[in-house]
């Protein structure tokens, strides 16, 4: 049993603290998220240079020859400077499919653009009618020829604007809701029959609703086995749920400080808001309920190797863990705020954004619960 | 990082688990909640575990601790709630043990640890007092010198066990005249049968004689059972509190307590079917799961913070409040499961008023006694309250 981190992913942690101090301000960040692009491609760039991008895939394939602990170190940096660049739908998700189930050529085609940052991924799983279940899909592709064509509506594609490729999740045969007969897909943006309506999202991100009209991919667009996919998109979102409860824990951290730095400035009565007992203990609780967030992300990201039911049941135990204290913390600093904390102005808000958006993605508490239920009996 | 356990690790497990299936006694398994043990069930595994030289196993090895690991520790424990046995009582091992040989001098060393680790020497622990509870810094007990003795008056209460012990230690007010009530508090030892020391059981919603009032009249102690400085009994205090809180958080016994909680629920049935297959149950279930293995990392978080060399510090006030919490909702949700059966009162043979032959399954009779009598924990060592206010001050740093 061991919970040190290497001297590399100290270096890490450090390497994108300071970029993120120095680069990713909340007065920048909320100049960036207004802008017309939403983003900033030279961090991305930097991102590459930095070897944060090719760090989770193996020395083999390209990468650094890491893995998921180094995408929690990751994103618990990004989580506390609130950072919008699709690390998870592109390295997480995308790279998560190439190196559990690509063919030499998918990764031969792939990775190398992830790795040095030309190739952007979203991942386009969730349908309007879907809510969290992976099998409950509409979307269909048939084989045709050497194709498939796709049809369907893909909703709330986090990234797609900025992407120029997708990760699909369609149905090839069965109904439904069936567990068989579901497939994965990559696919240019710019292909044929792809259409896409892009919108910002309250957290300042952005994203698409992705239609597919009649949308050809070439055969060996299939990532893993036709039909087969759905324990393949289980695992790689449990890898992406594992991540973002460490971007969720760096934002309640972040909060948490933010939060009790203002207690001590701010005055009522004559005397810092601090000094109030009844802010102090709720203070504490938040403080509590990220240190437990903290525990859980680490047993979630340490479990992702084990077998399936373990897996499932701590990556379930984490995602309904943090998603309640994410809910706690960003209430509670909005109302330690006071009024203040109402302003778009002042970063609290944006960090209570972040964490109550956290929830809803991959599942949320109530997705998690029934899964952990299900899983215990 | 990893969770794992090391092949010495693994055999160190079946190592203890090989010791307590051999020697731990059968009819004490699963005894751990129960009210009605006697003294004897209560010491005879402090006993055992003393011969072999594993009583107090986070002692320094020099005053006869094991010199396990962190992590051995955590799996001793874990080894110890899976079959359920009764561990020695806090009072000595845990609490007036470490005070002795971190501020106590030789001569105390020699005469009273090896009875703590023995479990011959049944200690209890004389703080609180009816006046002076969260605030135990206002305790009037009063401690007068008088040649080679103090003369101690006072009462204290909460003393837990106190009617089985041999001796307890206590806090005393030596200086009236302190700057700050803090400043004038002696750590005293007291022989339980000296004349003066009056023991008074206290009768507490379970139906049980947990605690008691310690009534102190004139009570003539040798100074040789001052331990440490005059007046500085309140550091040791506090220091004895940090101590106490890290073994406070209980996992093991609650992992234990909820495997427990999902048989029961197996066997109750709610619309001909299992209770556990009920939802809204098997949800409340899940969540303490949940939170109790949150518990647990961080547990061991702190742990490997210790064996790091950061001692106990104020994050073990977080154990304690969750601990305590997931203690309390366990009992709950187990009061819960059994359903009409948690109503009949099962109690002592010697309580009139109490049912004298079982009624209903026998998971069930204890559910109701043990729930309330699991209200201590966020009261006791520190009040959760008390422990917000440690973080606020020592981590939150207002």
């Amino acid at each position: 049993m061991d919970f040190n981190f290497t001297e590399e992913q100290d270096m890490v942690r450090d390497g994108l603290s300071r970029l993120v101090r120095e680069q990713y301000g909340s007065e920048t960040r909320r100049e960036v998220i207004a802008s017309e692009a939403g983003w900033r491609p030279e961090i991305w760039a930097q991102l590459a240079e930095l070897g944060i991008l090719g760090m989770p895939f193996s020395e083999e394939d390209g990468g650094f020859g890491g893995g998921s602990i180094d995408a929690m170190v990751v994103m618990e940096e990004f989580g506390k400077g609130l950072v919008v660049e699709p690390f998870v739908p592109t390295v997480v998700c995308a790279g998560g499919f190439l190196k559990h189930a690509g063919t030499a050529a998918q990764k031969e085609e792939h990775i190398g653009g992830i790795v040095d940052g030309s190739r952007v991924f979203a991942f386009a799983y969730a349908e309007p009618k879907g809510r969290y279940d992976y099998a409950d899909l509409e979307t269909t592709a048939k084989k045709d020829g050497d194709a498939y064509v796709l049809n369907g509506h893909k909703a709330v594609v986090i990234g797609a604007p900025w992407a120029s490729h997708l990760i699909v999740t369609a149905r090839t045969s069965g109904d439904r809701r069936d567990s068989e007969g579901v497939s994965v897909f990559v696919v240019d943006k710019s292909a044929d029959g792809v259409v896409t309506r892009d919108y910002a999202t309250v957290d300042g991100r952005r994203a698409s609703e992705v239609y597919f009209e009649n949308a050809q991919v070439p055969a060996d667009a299939l990532i893993g086995e036709e039909g087969g996919a759905l324990p393949l998109i289980e695992r790689v979102t449990d890898e992406a749920i594992a991540a973002q409860c460490a971007e969720a824990c760096g934002a309640m951290k972040v909060a948490n400080e933010i939060t009790l730095e203002y207690s001590k400035q701010r005055k009522q009565f004559g005397v810092p808001i601090g000094k109030f007992q009844v802010l102090q203990h709720r203070m504490v609780d938040m403080y509590t309920e990220y240190e437990s967030s903290v525990s859980m992300t680490y047993l979630a990201t340490l479990r992702l190797d084990a077998e399936e039911r373990e897996r499932k049941l701590a990556v379930s135990a984490a995602k309904v863990r943090v998603g309640q204290a994410a809910h706690h913390v960003g209430q509670e600093s909005i109302q330690i705020h006071g009024g203040n904390g109402m302003t778009d102005e002042y970063a609290i808000g944006h960090y209570f954004k972040r964490l109550t958006i956290f929830d809803n993605e991959f599942g949320n508490i109530d997705h998690h619960m029934k899964r952990h239920v299900a899983l215990s009996s | 990082m990893n969770l794992e356990f090391t092949p010495e690790e693994v055999a160190f497990r079946e190592e203890v688990r090989a010791f307590i299936e051999e020697n731990h006694p059968k009819h004490l398994e699963g005894m751990g909640n129960r009210e009605d043990m006697s003294p004897e069930d209560m010491t005879a595994w402090h006993k055992i575990l003393g011969k072999k030289g594993w009583s107090a196993p986070a002692w320094p090895v020099e005053y006869g601790g094991t010199g396990w690991t962190a992590t051995q520790r955590y799996i001793w424990s874990e080894e110890n709630a899976r079959v359920g046995t009764f561990m020695p009582l806090p009072f000595g091992v845990s609490m007036v043990g470490p005070v002795i040989y971190t501020f106590g001098n030789d001569e105390q060393k020699q005469r009273h640890l090896p009875g703590i680790l023995s479990g011959d020497v049944w200690w209890c622990q004389g703080y609180s007092e009816p006046g002076a509870g969260s605030d135990l810094a206002s305790l009037k007990t009063t401690a007068v010198r008088d040649g080679d003795h103090y003369v101690i008056n006072g009462q204290k209460t909460w003393t837990t066990l106190a009617q089985h012990a041999d001796w307890g230690f206590f806090l005393c007010r030596t200086d009236p005249d302190a700057a700050k009530p803090q400043e004038g508090i002696s750590f005293i030892l007291i022989d339980m049968k000296t004349p003066g020391v009056e023991v008074k059981p206290i009768k507490l919603i379970d139906g049980g004689y947990e605690v008691n009032e310690t009534w102190l009249t004139d009570v003539r102690v040798p100074v040789e059972n001052l331990v440490g400085q005059e007046n500085m009994g309140w550091t040791y205090a506090k220091f004895l509190l940090a101590h106490e809180r890290s073994g406070i958080a209980g996992v093991a016994r609650s992992k234990r307590g909820v495997e427990k909680l999902r048989e029961i629920a197996g066997s109750e049935t709610l619309d001909g079917k299992p209770l556990m297959s009920d939802f809204d149950f098997a949800r409340k279930v899940s969540q303490l799961e949940i939170d109790l293995a949150a518990l647990e990392i961080t547990e061991l978080r702190t742990l490997a913070g210790e064996q790091a060399g950061k001692g106990p510090g104020p994050e073990s006030s977080i154990l304690k409040i969750k601990g305590t919490e997931i203690q309390q909702r366990l009992t709950e949700l187990t009061l819960e499961a059994v359903g009409s059966y948690g109503t009949p009162m099962y109690g002592s043979i010697a309580d009139a008023s109490s049912n004298q032959y079982p009624i209903g399954p026998d998971y069930a009779q204890h559910s109701a006694a043990t729930y309330f009598n699991m209200r201590k924990t966020s009261i006791y060592g520190g009040s959760n309250e008390i422990q917000r206010n440690i973080i606020t001050k020592m981590i939150l740093g207002l």
